[in-house]
């Protein structure tokens, strides 16, 4: 879960880049995908995101009743379609204790209604990584919309300004923000600094917890501003990942990710503050990687990793530390000493390897005094 | 030694009840095992006369009857005499995508669910009301329940946000005293367990389920220990490693629900003369292995599945491998699998002449009188080495377990237990010393009986003033430790929890302590029975 929702709204529209076409893309999510759903955003989630534990219990519940949630491609978007981007914020304390109302999802949907006289008739992840990825389906299922296979991220953010949308050079008008109770905010402010700075009070008037509508999105505006695909890869991870008699080969094998190291958690140094984790996990190699040490530097999510003062892989490409028996990813604020685990490593989405996809979500953007080296790994990347 | 100061500890397992008895040094002066009883009463009452038969005219110097079980786990896994319980959530409309029971296997759902109540109230983080209590509500669901003629055998009440504000769990629980009547049990989640909604109701419906297999336990032992005419008083063991009074325990079974592996670790620890250990017990199926801080099992805060139920209270950190006795070997991929015949060994090993290889046969393959009395029939020496090999790949699983709870301190002694500690190795790498003490056999009976008592108080407080908020719960729990009878001499405080709330108006922490200390020795005339004076912890 990003520590304050994405609600970006950009300056400079750099020319964005196509995104890869989707492997195999699903055309609904049925009660058998959720669980797939799941174990796959939270390896999207590289380590951040939020548990999808009990996002899995509500999704499912929702998908059982209300049937399968109609899945559709961006290309396949028609001119009546109008797509909203949908995320919570919030702290985790307060997440796993005043959990979600279903009314929330529609009071957002019925506000933004309102606002742009049309209806909303597609919902869209802000992030595909971690409780933010999965959630949405629950609330397409209940209110009988459509999810869009894409999402703002292709991975897991903490901040605000880190959502393709932004990359692409697309601005969201207003954002609107509900609680549990039922109290609905529209904002329209100056930036971007105002926005994070009023949804925070609303969340907080709020309890500590709230859900984020923002960036209305249409089959013109879509195409190259979102990351495409991922529900569907996300699913597919996970179908891949679970039951899998060697899970980690399966699951590095179908995001074309390499496997950095196998070995075992030897250090642990982190701290958490308002719901931020900054710090660092050493792997030491077990097996054929005997001898050899591997640094991931975190902050919230997996960002850098090194071995012998080198950088091997660095932020925006995709870092998660899975389990090496059950191949499930492990979240950074659940490692633990001793752990026997995997680091795999991919290539991120092309939209973050332009210039202002770097300057956003690059080393430097997290305070590393780093370039970025692009990551394309031992295993051909989409192979 | 004079004076009554003889303590009995008894472990109500699955198969077995063991009772060993202990002095004040913690000398084993008499120890039995016999076969649980359905009614577990005749289990506990057999095992109790035999160590008392033991003790001969010394049985006038037992002062204290110590129990732990894992009855109430078991009546979970098996779905068996279970209540059904009415359950009332407080929050709406928060919540609304999380129906009661979601993600419980669909048969003990079926089992245990009377009914499910959202009805309006609960907390925002920082004590603002969600919405009003609605106790109209309440009162219309339960007459709907009795109408409908379903009926239910217990409530459950969980609050949003309780554990902070537990006004309106009280309230609900004296409208269903009024509604049902007071004999109707009713569990209050937060007296169960802390912040994690899902998690904290599962613990409390669980709880409010295993009421009539509470008093069955609760009257196995009040009746044994009358039966022989025992001047004791009697404790409950519970999932900290401290006692809990009888009356407390049949109203919160679910908190003895760790007690078995938190028994495991103190005895152990106990019979091996280690302050601090890992400690593993080697079963037919798994390994558990637990580690000794401080003198209490570590805990952990993770939530962990009972009988396929999420829940989240404190519980000792154990690690479960699926390594034991009984496990079968794979002899074309030379390693062992997850499967294990159990107890079934003694007909499908290869060593009792069975056809199943298993880690057993490995053992016994590798080292011959493992397991005095059998031998392996001649194996050609393809299998002999296979099997050899899945012993190498059960030690380094061991290693890697050991590792992993040891979190790198690799001078604290390994101390196994268990049937199967033939698996461990005599030299672990990641370990001090191995040892296997004698009566490693009845280490759970022995945790129970050196059990300590112990209190409990949290306070919510402004940050400034921390010290003096943990200077107050420090005083609560070193005075609820004495009256559940610790030694006022030697009572400490073996715990400080501090959690920033965040996302609150003024920033603010809680404050958890615990304090402990070994129950006082009573005067040879034995007055001062805490039987009576027991708070709950």
């Amino acid at each position: 879960m990003p520590r304050s929702t994405a609600l970006a709204a950009a300056t400079t529209p750099p020319p964005p880049e196509p995104s890869p076409p989707p492997l195999r893309p699903l055309t609904a999510v049925g009660p058998d995908d959720v669980a797939p759903l799941a174990a796959g955003a939270a390896v999207f989630g590289t380590g951040g995101g939020g548990a999808v534990h009990t996002v899995r219990l509500s999704v499912g519940t929702a998908v059982a009743e209300h049937g399968p949630v109609p899945l559709v491609r961006v290309a396949d978007l028609t001119a009546d379609d109008v797509v909203i981007n949908l995320s919570a914020m919030g702290a985790p304390s307060v997440g796993i204790e005043m959990l979600g109302a279903a009314a929330q999802a529609r009071t957002l949907v019925h506000e933004v209604e309102q606002l742009v006289g049309r209806r909303v008739t597609t919902l869209m992840a802000a992030e595909i990584g971690g409780s933010n990825g999965v959630a949405p389906v629950g609330w397409a299922a209940q209110l009988g919309l459509q999810v869009l296979d894409a999402d703002g991220m292709g991975r897991a953010f903490p901040q605000a300004t880190m959502i393709a949308m932004n990359v692409a050079g697309l601005a969201s008008e207003f954002a609107v923000m509900a609680d549990v109770v039922g109290n609905v905010t529209v904002l329209r402010t100056r930036d971007i600094a105002w926005l994070e700075r009023h949804a925070r009070a609303f969340t907080v008037a709020a309890g500590g917890i709230a859900l984020g509508a923002h960036y209305l999105l249409d089959h013109r505006t879509a195409p190259g501003a979102v990351i495409e695909g991922t529900v569907s890869r996300a699913v597919e991870v996970g179908r891949r990942l679970l039951g899998a008699a060697d899970p980690v080969a399966e699951v590095a094998d179908e995001l074309g990710a390499a496997v950095l190291v196998a070995g075992k958690v030897i250090d642990i140094d982190r701290v958490t503050e308002g719901g931020f984790t900054r710090g660092s996990v050493t792997v030491q190699g077990v097996g054929p990687d005997r001898g050899r040490l591997l640094r991931v530097e975190i902050q919230n999510e997996n960002l850098v990793v090194v071995e012998d003062g080198e950088v091997l892989v660095s932020v925006p490409d995709l870092v998660t530390v899975v389990d090496s028996e059950t191949g499930e990813a492990i979240s950074t604020e659940m490692l633990r000493f001793g752990q026997r685990v995997s680091v795999l490593a991919w290539a991120c989405d092309p939209l973050w390897r332009t210039p202002r996809g770097i300057e956003l979500a690059g080393p430097r953007a997290f305070g590393y005094d780093l370039d970025y080296v692009p990551f394309d790994g031992t295993a051909a990347v989409g192979a | 030694m004079s004076g009554r100061d003889l303590s009995v500890g008894i472990d109500v397992g699955g198969t077995n009840t063991d009772a060993v008895v202990l002095d004040a040094d913690g000398t084993v002066l008499a120890w039995t095992k016999q076969a649980t009883t359905e009614d577990v009463t005749g289990g506990v009452r057999a095992a109790l006369a035999a160590v008392l038969r033991d003790l001969g005219p010394a049985r006038d110097a037992v002062s204290r009857v110590m129990l732990g079980t894992t009855h109430a786990t078991n009546a979970i896994v098996r779905r068996r005499d279970l209540g059904r319980v009415a359950v009332l959530r407080l929050g709406a409309p928060a919540s609304t995508d999380f129906p009661s029971l979601v993600g419980w296997p669909s048969d003990l759902r079926d089992t245990v669910l009377a009914g499910a109540l959202l009805a309006g109230g609960g907390h925002l983080v920082d004590g603002y009301p969600l919405s009003p209590l609605d106790l109209d509500g309440v009162r219309r669901f339960l007459d709907g329940l009795d109408r409908t003629g379903g009926g239910y055998d217990a409530v459950a009440v969980c609050g949003i946000f309780s554990p902070s504000f537990p006004e309106q769990e009280l309230e609900v629980a004296a409208l269903v005293a009024e509604h049902a009547g007071a004999d109707l049990p009713v569990s209050l989640s937060h007296e169960v367990g802390e912040l994690g909604l899902l998690e904290r109701e599962n613990a409390t419906v669980l709880n409010a389920a295993l009421h009539r297999v509470a008093g069955d336990v609760t009257r196995a032992l009040l009746v044994a220990v009358a039966d022989e005419g025992l001047d004791a008083a009697t404790f409950f063991a519970q999932n900290d490693g401290t006692l809990m009074a009888v009356e407390y325990a049949a109203r919160y079974p679910v908190l003895t629900i760790g007690s078995g592996p938190a028994n495991s670790i103190r005895g152990a620890a106990r019979l091996s003369g280690a302050d601090a250990a890992v400690v593993v017990d080697v079963g037919g199926t798994t390994s558990d292995l637990g580690v000794l801080v401080d003198r209490f099992p570590r805990e952990s805060t993770l939530p962990r599945e009972i009988g396929g139920v999420r829940t989240n209270f404190r519980m000792p950190d154990v690690l479960s491998v699926a390594l034991g006795g009984g496990t079968v070997v794979d002899l074309d991929r030379r390693v062992p699998l997850t499967d294990s015949v159990g107890h079934r060994i003694r007909t499908e090993g290869l060593l009792f002449g069975g056809g199943t290889p298993t880690l057993t046969d490995a053992a016994a393959a590798v080292r011959p009188g493992t397991v005095p009395g059998h031998d392996l029939p001649g194996l050609p020496r393809g299998t002999r080495d296979a099997l050899a090999a899945a012993l190498a790949v059960a030690h380094e699983r061991v290693e890697a377990a050991v590792e992993r709870m040891s979190l790198g301190r690799t001078d604290l002694p390994l101390v196994v237990v268990g049937g199967g500690g033939f698996l461990v190795p005599d030299a672990v790498a990641g370990a001090g010393e191995v040892l296997r003490p004698g009566r490693g056999d009845v280490a759970n009976a022995v945790g129970a009986a050196i059990a300590l008592a112990g209190g409990r108080a949290d306070q919510l407080c402004d940050h400034a003033d921390r010290d003096a908020a943990i200077a107050e719960a420090s005083r609560q729990a070193v005075e609820r430790a004495i009256q559940a009878g610790a030694d006022p001499h030697a009572v400490e405080i073996v715990d400080v929890l501090e959690t920033p709330v965040s996302y609150a108006t003024r920033p603010t922490v809680r404050v958890a302590v615990k304090a402990a200390g070994p129950l006082a020795r009573l005067s040879p005339t034995g007055t001062t029975s805490p039987r009576t004076s027991l708070l709950p912890s």
